[in-house]
């Protein structure tokens, strides 16, 4: 039973106890991973069909993941690992949770192709902490798998060994971020590291090392076991005429849809479909037929769409960029006509300030000033000057800090008060009360300064 | 009386060290054991007992566990709500759900109830904002419909 958005990640979502051996096993999963480890197939073979697949990551930054493999060093003798981020915690994103929940050996079966690939022979699966059943899940297929012989000293009875290790997270957004998470993993807090030294030449255990994000490596068994150009076609790739791409959007995304919707929740969508129709055909359209008035495409630290500009972007990294934002995790959020974007922003950077690690002054400062700042601004105690001090804070955090968070609290900043700008000023002159026709942006006590 | 942990238990850590090249790294793993096992929360001895199974010193398992949000380091009440009050959650009600929480308990955010039965807490972004608002009881997902009825039920049938 194939239905019309069932593509590659959710194909198997709807099959009964899908998250089980027995349902995997009856899909085909684990059956490209046999076939590539037993008939001996080179390694770089695969690692040549994911660079031309033009998978590209799914956990934020939309790097090319076949080249981030080809990153890592061909003479060091060190042990290589491949480490997977389940941390999913950028706020509207809830993608990862949904593999984990419904198939796991999908992602496990990644894993094995991709270790086969890069040539890992541990792999460790950074789980957030508060997925405790999720882990549950993964822990259960990863035991099975073991069973089946799929994985351990003899994967699929050959000589290629790999252990996958389940490691839970305790409740630190930070320890999303790449090296932060390798941090945690070897047993520290969950400080960033400076880069470069990038994880492919000094990663876990300061060996080389690939990150990559669960919907990521949930795509590689389908490009190995039917080809690049089959993944290739779902999504929206175009050349100049030099032949070099000016649209490199390939592949399908797993989109995470919540707020003003009828519909919230995960589908798969081909790259390349227009964000309005996405949100009306996908997500049924705005809540209880309200206008839209904005939307954050990717995640929280994307920069925030008008309305008017939502109805022409594209769901493609460059259409993302053209309109200065980003698809980021894939965490769509959509904010109708009654909502107060002086709130909203309040709540997310709220949200930064208290994730900061801390490491850095100008992001652990910096995202606390902003925070309160916007705490004045929300009851109407806000000034003209505010306005500027904001941005001015924000140019003194971006770039100077260890790791990107920084540029996630300002980037979405800039955007909500250059778009907004009226908003923000009514909020002070006319000493607005921060409440919509249902009373539901009040500003609880327990937020209040 | 000095701690110990269940041969069970004593097993899976013996386990969870050989995951990994270099022991430091089944530091998280353990201290999860630890506040499993010793009653929901890591006392200053459960922590320098972790420490002394991995050979680092006790303040490095303190340094480690203070810098993540769920392990906790004071007691906490027989049952843990946590509330997401991150932008999705709320603008789905989440801040209408925690003022009713502290009302109905009569303790703000971040305290335990008198008698040991409940500690309050907000959560940031639990990964299910498309079925906001949300709360976590001792890390148990509660996301359908969430409101102030359908928290007061919950909280009924709790033992
Ligand atoms: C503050 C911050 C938080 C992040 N959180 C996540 C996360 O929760 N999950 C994730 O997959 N990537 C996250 N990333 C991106 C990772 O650093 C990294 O780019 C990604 O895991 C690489 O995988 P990919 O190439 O497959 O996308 C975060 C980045 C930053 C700066
Ligand atoms: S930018 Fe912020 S979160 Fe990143 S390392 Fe610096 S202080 Fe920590
Ligand atoms: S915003 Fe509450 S779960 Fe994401």
């Amino acid at each position: 039973m194939i239905m019309s958005n069932e593509l590659i990640l959710s194909r198997n979502w709807s099959r009964a106890y899908s998250w089980t051996m027995a349902s995997a096993l009856e899909a085909g999963t684990y059956k490209t991973a046999a076939d590539a480890l037993r008939s001996g197939r080179p390694p770089g073979e695969l690692l040549d069909e994911v660079k031309r697949s033009g998978l590209r990551g799914r956990g934020g930054a939309g790097f090319p993941t076949g080249m981030k493999w080809g990153f890592l060093p061909k003479d060091n003798p060190k042990p290589r690992y491949l480490v997977i981020n389940a941390d999913e915690s950028e706020p509207g994103t809830f993608k990862d949770r949904a593999i984990l929940e419904k198939d796991p050996h999908m992602l496990l079966e990644g894993c094995i192709l991709a270790s086969y690939a890069i040539g890992a022979h541990a792999c460790y699966i950074y789980v957030r902490g508060e997925f405790w059943h999720q882990q549950r899940i993964l822990m259960q297929a990863i035991a099975d798998a073991y069973r089946q012989g799929f994985l351990g000293d003899r994967c699929f009875g050959t000589d290629f060994k790999l252990d996958i290790t389940v490691h839970s997270g305790a409740g630190a957004y930070i320890c999303g971020e790449e090296t932060a998470l390798l941090t945690s993993l070897e047993g520290e807090r969950g400080y960033p590291r400076l880069k470069p030294p990038f994880p492919a030449t000094h990663g876990l255990f300061q060996c080389p090392t690939v990150v990559n994000n669960v919907e990521t490596i949930a795509n590689v068994p389908y490009i190995i076991g039917r080809g690049a150009n089959a993944f290739a076609a779902f999504g929206k790739y175009e050349v100049n005429a030099e032949g070099r791409p000016v649209i490199d959007s390939r592949g399908t995304r797993l989109m995470c849809a919540s707020g003003h919707v009828n519909r919230p929740g995960v589908s798969e969508i081909p790259l390349g479909i227009r964000l309005i129709d996405y949100i009306n055909d996908y997500c049924d359209g705005v809540k209880d037929g309200k206008k839209l008035k904005a939307v954050i495409p990717g995640g929280s630290s994307c920069p925030i769409l008008t309305a008017q500009e939502a109805e022409q972007v594209e769901m493609t990294y460059e259409s993302m960029a053209r309109f200065g934002t980003m698809f980021g995790s894939g965490g769509l959020v959509v904010l109708d006509e009654d909502t107060n974007m002086v709130w909203a922003l309040h709540n997310l950077l709220r949200f930064y300030s208290h994730e900061s690690c801390g490491q850095c002054t100008p992001c652990r400062e910096g995202t606390d000033w902003l925070y309160k700042i916007l705490g004045r601004m929300l009851v109407g105690k806000g000034t003209e000057s505010d306005l500027a001090e904001i941005l001015d804070i924000a140019d003194n955090m971006e770039g100077k800090t260890i790791c990107a968070l920084a540029a996630a609290a300002t980037m979405p900043t800039r955007s909500y008060i250059q778009k907004f700008r009226e908003e923000f000023v009514a909020h002070f002159t006319k000493g607005g009360v921060p409440t919509d026709s249902r009373g539901r942006y009040r500003v609880p006590a327990t937020v209040r300064q | 009386m000095t701690l110990q942990f269940s041969n069970e238990t004593k097993a899976t850590f013996d386990w969870l060290v050989s995951r990994y090249p270099e022991k430091k790294a089944a530091l998280l793993p353990t201290l999860w054991l630890a506040q499993k096992e010793f009653g929901g929360w890591l006392s200053p001895e459960a922590l320098s007992y972790c420490a002394r199974l991995l050979d680092l010193p006790p303040s490095k398992a303190y340094s480690v566990a203070s810098f993540y949000t769920m392990y906790n380091l004071q007691p906490v009440g027989r049952y843990k709500l946590e509330v997401c009050r991150t932008l999705s959650c709320a603008m789905a009600g989440a801040f209408d759900i925690i003022e009713h929480l502290e009302q109905k308990l009569g303790i703000p955010c971040g305290e335990t109830t008198p008698d040991g039965k409940f500690t309050l807490a907000t959560q940031e972004c639990l990964a299910s904002c498309g079925t906001g608002p949300v709360m976590q009881i001792n890390g148990e997902y509660y996301e359908e419909n969430l409101s102030a009825a359908r928290v007061d039920e919950i909280l009924a049938r709790l033992p």
